[in-house]
């Protein structure tokens, strides 16, 4: 599969990856190495992973990461309770050998993943939120894909699967992490690219409308804002605007302003915003 | 475009790859000798003929993070394709990442024989990377004195970026260390070292003496609150924008802190240095502190604190740290009696004075004499060295 194969693939799955991911994600396809993707919030890390499996119709499995995950909660747990009820059940005769078999394994997503016996897209999300001592179990995994349970011994993956890690800035990562990942930056795309994936998500929304409500974001963006507006908002704007049945923003003050609240999030950017300021915006657009 | 012929002793890709590699590890990357073979092993598996994907491909491998990724294609540029610009880059970043190889005696090398290099580079067989470091003892210990004599200057010298990082990154430190504070007790809690026997039996009754869920406790964080007072009068401005610098990294850090700015007149610049956009938080903290460099009102000014935000931004955790020199107009009296008062509503009180480095100096000025007795120290903040040093000092307190 060539870069140019995975571009389309994505696209029909209604992603519009730009070269430099296109390749990293082959790259991470073929030597088998975990794909570290940063950027700002609202551009897609997260949607790669998702368009990603659509493409190789492989299974998704996502760990969302946040402050205080441990092992016991991304990798794998063991069943206290049916353990001691086998106990109780046994009457004592249970052996030790018996109790830590694969039945009182809980698989975590971890583990889950690499015990697939088709490859598929492992998910790390929001990587940064996680504490440093988690990286650290991280390590093993992502370098050589095995687990190491000290009643089992070491789990070695049946598959290998596509890992996928997103951060945006939460905090540093490790060096050690870094470095057993591929990396790719993905940013705010350009004009021809951000209408691209409009009219990939929405084909219902067209021309002019299209046109208007990509430069329209694109203009917001540079402007001194808290929240810099996403692909995601972008998108959610878009469809607002469509549902109320708006074909030309310049002939809909109104609406624009209603609808703003998809893309400006926080009280001090929607001040920043005022009828003036859009209709000087729709006006360069138009 | 111009493509780098290589010297006849680099042979094959292999070896040029290495050259690359050492190349980007001479700009900062961290990178090192297993990345030549994922390198290789990169290029095979996309068509390595193809400019923009070889590019890229060693991009996404060899990039680490942000910063890596947007200047990959110029030092890819400078290796494969001779654009000579192979060391711009380096003076400004490669302080940052001094544990990848030895970026200084590079530095150095490369500020000495830069121009010949390129000069040469023109007519034919240089390697694109000058690898083999003959004279590298000589040159590290030249720099390290070197750099040792910019710690050791005094403050008022130093305005270049590099050394307002550096009181930036000291504050950092400084913050971090006195932000990992534990309460002496311990709390239920849902990860801890300690078993919370009492709850584990009270809820084995449930499960017929059976103790199946854990409870545990741990020593829960009560991280230390810093409010930072910044002379910027007349006295003091040769250093105000170092100690600018400082408070910048205080706020930045993460723990709990507060900055002020005083001349004769008090003003909360917290909310100005936490901007993230760095020239807008410039603009604003100009518009604040008009009448910089004007005269000092110490005590005024920590009293107005005091009766205006004192009740908010003090308790028992809080450490005031003042960064003055201890000219004051006023009666001395007036500030022994105000920081008496600061001291009983926080904990501990530090004052950072740029004299205090200077040598023979001692607590001459009538305003100092009067500080002492209420201050939990009195440490000197004159240069880099001193700055970076007052972490263990925080750590005590």
């Amino acid at each position: 599969m060539s870069v140019t194969d995975i571009q389309q693939g994505l696209a029909r799955a209604g992603y519009v990856a730009d070269d430099s991911l296109a390749m990293a994600l082959h790259l991470a396809q073929v030597l088998g190495r975990p794909l570290l993707l940063e950027g700002p919030a609202g551009v897609g890390k997260t949607e790669v992973a998702k368009a990603l499996s659509a493409m190789r119709d492989a299974r998704l499995i996502r760990l969302q990461c946040y402050e205080g995950l441990d092992a016991s909660h991304a990798i794998y747990e063991w069943n206290y309770q049916r353990q001691l009820l086998a106990i109780r059940a046994a009457e004592g005769s249970a052996s030790e050998d018996q109790l830590f078999t694969d039945k009182y394994l809980l698989k975590r997503p971890l583990l889950e993943a690499i015990s697939q016996d088709t490859p598929p897209v492992l998910l790390i999300d929001e990587i940064d939120r996680a504490d440093e001592e988690f990286e650290a179990y991280l390590l093993e995994i992502l370098s050589d894909f095995q687990i190491t349970i000290p009643e089992l011994g070491t789990i070695k993956a049946r598959s290998r699967p596509i890992v996928i890690l997103t951060a945006n800035g939460t905090r540093d990562l490790s060096d050690a992490l870094r470095r057993r990942c591929l990396y790719s930056f993905l940013d705010y795309p350009d004009r021809a690219t951000e209408l691209a994936i409009l009219k990939a998500r929405m084909p219902a929304v067209e021309g002019l409308l299209a046109r208007q409500i990509v430069g329209v974001v694109q203009a917001l963006r540079k402007e001194d804002l808290e929240k810099t507006p996403g692909i995601a908002e972008m998108l959610d704007w878009a469809a607002a605007l469509s549902g109320l049945g708006v074909n030309d923003l310049a002939k809909a003050p109104g609406e624009v302003q209603a609808t703003l609240v998809c893309l400006l999030k926080t009280a001090a950017d929607y001040d920043a915003a005022p009828p003036e300021v859009m209709d000087r915006l729709i006006g360069k657009v138009a | 475009m111009q493509v780098t012929r290589f010297p006849s002793r680099a042979e094959g890709l292999s070896d040029r790859m290495s050259g690359f590699i050492a190349h980007l590890r001479m700009n900062g990357l961290r990178v090192g000798p297993r990345e030549t073979g994922d390198a290789l092993s990169a290029l095979a598996a996309v068509d390595a003929t193809d400019r923009d994907q070889a590019r890229q491909a060693l991009c996404a491998l060899l990039a680490g993070d942000a910063e890596d990724w947007r200047r990959f294609d110029e030092l890819f540029d400078a290796y494969w394709f001779n654009a000579g610009k192979q060391r711009a880059g380096t003076a400004q970043n490669a302080h940052v990442r001094v544990q990848s190889a030895k970026p200084k005696i590079w530095q150095d090398r490369e500020q000495g024989d830069g121009a010949e290099d390129r000069h040469s580079r023109n007519d034919d067989a240089t390697t694109p990377d000058p690898g083999d470091g003959e004279a590298e003892g000589t040159d590290g210990k030249l720099i390290a004195t070197r750099t040792a004599n910019l710690n050791r200057r005094d403050l008022r010298e130093l305005m270049d970026e590099e050394a307002l990082r550096q009181a930036e990154a000291a504050a950092l430190s400084i913050a971090r260390a006195i932000r990992d504070r534990r309460s002496r007790r311990r709390k239920q809690a849902l990860r801890g070292p300690a078993l919370d026997m009492r709850r584990i039996q009270r809820a084995s009754l449930a499960r017929g003496g059976e103790p199946l869920d854990l409870f545990r406790r741990a020593r829960p964080p009560r991280p230390m609150r810093i409010v930072a007072l910044c002379d910027v009068s007349g006295s003091m401005t040769v250093y105000s924008r170092v100690f600018l610098a400082f408070l910048k990294g205080l706020v930045s850090s993460g723990t709990e802190a507060d900055a002020y700015l005083f001349h004769t007149r008090l003003m909360r610049v917290t909310e100005a240095l936490r901007d993230h956009d760095s020239l807008r938080a410039a603009g604003r903290l100009s518009l604040m502190a008009e009448g910089f460099g004007g005269g000092t009102d110490i005590s005024g000014s920590l009293d107005s604190f005091l009766s205006g935000y004192g009740a908010r931004a003090l308790n028992g955790r809080t450490v005031v740290v003042i960064l003055s020199d201890g000219y004051c107009t006023r009666d001395p009296q007036a500030l022994a009696d105000v920081l008496a008062r600061i001291r009983r509503k926080s904990r501990r009180i530090v004052w950072l004075n740029p004299l205090k480095g200077w040598k023979d100096y001692a607590p001459v000025a009538a305003a100092m004499q009067a500080a002492l007795p209420h201050l939990d120290a009195h440490l000197p903040a004159n240069t880099l060295d001193a700055l970076a040093a007052l972490e263990p000092e925080f750590r005590k307190l």
